[in-house]
């Protein structure tokens, strides 16, 4: 009987070799067509602004502004999997952000007494909002599991709930400043410098190579067929060569001189001559790469993803494999409200206070991400890159038409006609291709 | 006969709404052994086998499993039995390759409690080597699959799990005749290895040729149960239409 298994594999070899250049790479074709959609619009931009769109002022910029939304898409692409919907999610990211901002201004230091530079202070608050969030998500994931009401009508009753628990907390009244340290996760006010950004970049590559070759030698050691080494070897070398694009782009946005003087001064010293300083990598885009890293773990590698495309793919077929679907709503949505509370952190870290509309909108935009991203709306299919795309896709055409000067209402116009047009290109490329 | 059977399903009832889908029925299984669930649509054989795969809960009646009763309230007590069921709507996920599919619900882990989908699917194509040896899509979804490959991929899912009860509703219908046969094939070495199934089928030839006994339900009674060979399929499909039992055959 083993013998069978091998000579299946064997047979399997020829076919691998007759194959085109694309697949033996094996690579992605909804992956190319993102970064493909990706690269177009920011060459667009950059020929129509001159050359500003492309700067690595920008991508800081463009990166930064991402992230929040990103954060959270990558909870509702589970969420959009399993043939759910969160509506709430804007709304949860605002209550989430009244608990850690009245928690470090006002709560933590009426319980235990801190002061307001106490050092535990921004991450009990954190701590504390996580807990919210999760504690909120699993509380509509109870009621869509078990009490069986449909997730757009908990979410939809959500949105307007948790907007005006989040007005109630904080009487509609704007907190800051926050926490010096708890604003590091907002984006220009926490990076990495360039040491230890490119410490980042050799760390990350090393770490792509190895998975590609521990996934190899799996495959190997079942006896699998494998892709030829020299395709091999090109998808680390763009892997590797993509990481340190990207770190050596954030690494290049210096540190205005102003800016610097009045560091130095702050410490008492003055700005030697010729002293330059870079940003470099971001907190927050390091928080999203963490998260979009376990995120991809728990979808491709956990049993738990694993019930969740089951489930999204035929739900009764889950159903009747034993696999509890109602608890498995509740983990959905306490993860999305988990990562609604992370994202809470990077936006009103960013704006370096909590206002009464934080996250407005968002919910939109989410989904707008996920489904760009290529997560089917009829369930089962969805990956978590992907949703990142999708949100640096949308972010990348705002924020560039805002440059070229485009109105206002044309630009949500603009977002509003990709997120259609996103949708039906993915109907026809299923069509084509076969692929459900 | 001496033999504890392996199921036997005690004046089984069941209604939905008004509607008496399974009126006091009792029908037994014993190790090695095909019994065949005849009927017309709506004849209550489906529901009747949903009470012993876990799918409905039973209003009154009783299950035994060899000889013990037992308590199924759901999918999962059912496997704690060792009973899988082939459903007629092809339970697989359509999004996930075979071997997600397989062992969904029980997947291999590693060390570190990740999924292992290398060993997943070296076991998947050994079981599979063994039922159906010209199967090659491994790493396509289900989808990408004809009847009869899906229709394999959930028989092997019984099969790797070692049932010792298998419920299979109607696993040719949409077959065609090369993998009809294979799967006739399979039955007879199920059998071998002493299985039990349960076989739900419209067609009376299907079940004269793979059953050794045939329980006939109309309108959610029982009409009777046969030895296949000791009746004519003019006989069951008089059983199955006008409800009778031909004399002198009752098994």
């Amino acid at each position: 009987m083993t013998d069978t298994a091998s000579k299946d594999a064997d047979t399997d070899l020829p076919q691998a070799r007759k194959r085109g250049l694309v697949a033996s790479l094996e690579l992605d074709m909804r992956l190319l067509g993102m970064i493909g959609a990706f690269i177009v619009i920011a060459v667009v931009f950059n020929i129509l602004t001159g050359g500003r769109f492309l700067t690595p002022r920008n991508v800081f910029n463009l990166t930064i502004q991402t992230v929040s939304v990103a954060i959270m898409a990558t909870g509702m692409v589970f969420v959009i999997v399993t043939r759910h919907i969160d509506l709430s999610v804007g709304s949860l990211l605002a209550t989430t952000s009244a608990v850690m901002a009245m928690l470090q201004t006002e709560w933590l230091l009426q319980i235990f007494g801190f002061s307001l530079g106490h050092p535990a202070l921004p991450w009990l608050a954190i701590l504390g909002g996580l807990v919210a969030g999760t504690v909120i998500g699993a509380f509509n994931g109870y009621l869509i599991g078990y009490l069986t009401i449909p997730a757009f009508i908990v979410t939809l009753g959500g949105l307007l709930i948790w907007r005006n628990v989040a007005w109630y907390t904080t009487n509609g009244q704007t907190i800051g400043p926050l926490n010096e340290t708890y604003q590091m996760f907002g984006g220009i006010s926490g990076t990495l410098g360039t040491t230890w950004s490119w410490t980042f970049a050799v760390v990350a590559s090393v770490a792509a190579l190895y998975a590609l070759w521990s996934a190899r030698r799996t495959k190997q050691g079942h006896g699998f067929p494998v892709k030829p080494l020299w395709a091999e070897g090109a998808v680390g070398a763009i892997a590797v060569g993509a990481i340190m694009g990207f770190i050596w782009l954030l690494n290049s946005y210096e540190v205005p001189q102003r800016v610097l003087e009045r560091d130095f001064e702050a410490r008492g010293e003055v700005l030697p001559e010729g002293y330059t300083a870079a940003y470099g990598l971001p907190i927050s885009v390091l928080l999203l790469i963490l998260v979009a890293l376990v995120m991809t773990i728990v979808a491709r590698r956990t049993r738990l993803g694993r019930y969740i495309f089951a489930t999204g793919g035929n739900p009764d077929a889950a159903e009747l494999s034993g696999i509890n679907t109602r608890l498995l709503t509740v983990k959905i949505f306490a993860i999305m409200g988990f990562l609604c509370a992370l994202s809470a952190v990077v936006a009103s870290a960013r704006l370096s206070f909590h206002s009464n509309d934080i996250g407005t909108l968002d919910e939109l935009r989410v989904i707008a991400a996920a489904v760009i991203g290529g997560t089917a709306l009829s369930g089962g299919i969805g990956t978590i890159y992907g949703a990142i795309l999708g949100a640096l896709i949308m972010q990348s055409l705002q924020s560039g038409m805002a440059m070229v000067g485009v109105d206002a209402p044309f630009q949500n116009i603009v977002v509003g006609a990709v997120l259609i047009l996103a949708v039906l290109i993915d109907i026809i490329y299923r069509k084509r291709t076969g692929d459900t | 006969m001496a033999e504890t059977p392996l199921v036997e399903l005690n004046d089984i009832s069941i209604a939905f709404g008004g509607v008496q889908a399974v009126d006091h029925v009792s029908v037994d299984l014993y190790p090695g052994e095909v019994v065949g669930l005849l009927g017309h649509n709506g004849a209550g054989k489906s529901t009747l086998i949903k009470c012993l795969s876990g799918a409905y809960r039973m209003d009154s009646g009783e299950i035994r499993i060899n000889g013990e009763p037992a308590e199924i309230n759901n999918p999962r007590d059912a496997r704690a039995y060792n009973i899988e069921t082939i459903y007629q709507a092809l339970a697989l996920a359509d999004n996930l390759d075979a071997a997600s599919n397989l062992f969904l619900g029980r997947e291999l882990t590693t060390m570190t409690g990740l999924v292992d989908d290398g060993a997943m699917e070296s076991e998947t194509r050994k079981v599979m080597g063994r039922l159906n040896p010209y199967f090659q899509k491994f790493s396509s979804p289900v989808s990408a699959l004809s009847g009869g490959q899906r229709q394999s991929v959930a028989i092997a899912r019984a099969v790797y799990f070692n049932a010792r009860i298998l419920i299979m509703d109607e696993p040719t219908a949409a077959l065609g005749p090369q993998e009809t046969r294979m799967v006739a094939d399979l039955i007879q070495e199920l059998k071998k290895q002493n299985l039990g199934i349960f076989l739900i089928d419209h067609d009376v030839h299907q079940v004269k040729e793979l059953c050794d006994r045939a329980a006939v339900m109309k309108n959610g009674k029982l009409v009777g149960v046969v030895k296949v060979d000791d009746v004519t399929t003019d006989d069951l499909l008089g059983m199955i239409i006008a409800g009778k039992t031909p004399e002198g055959v009752a098994a």
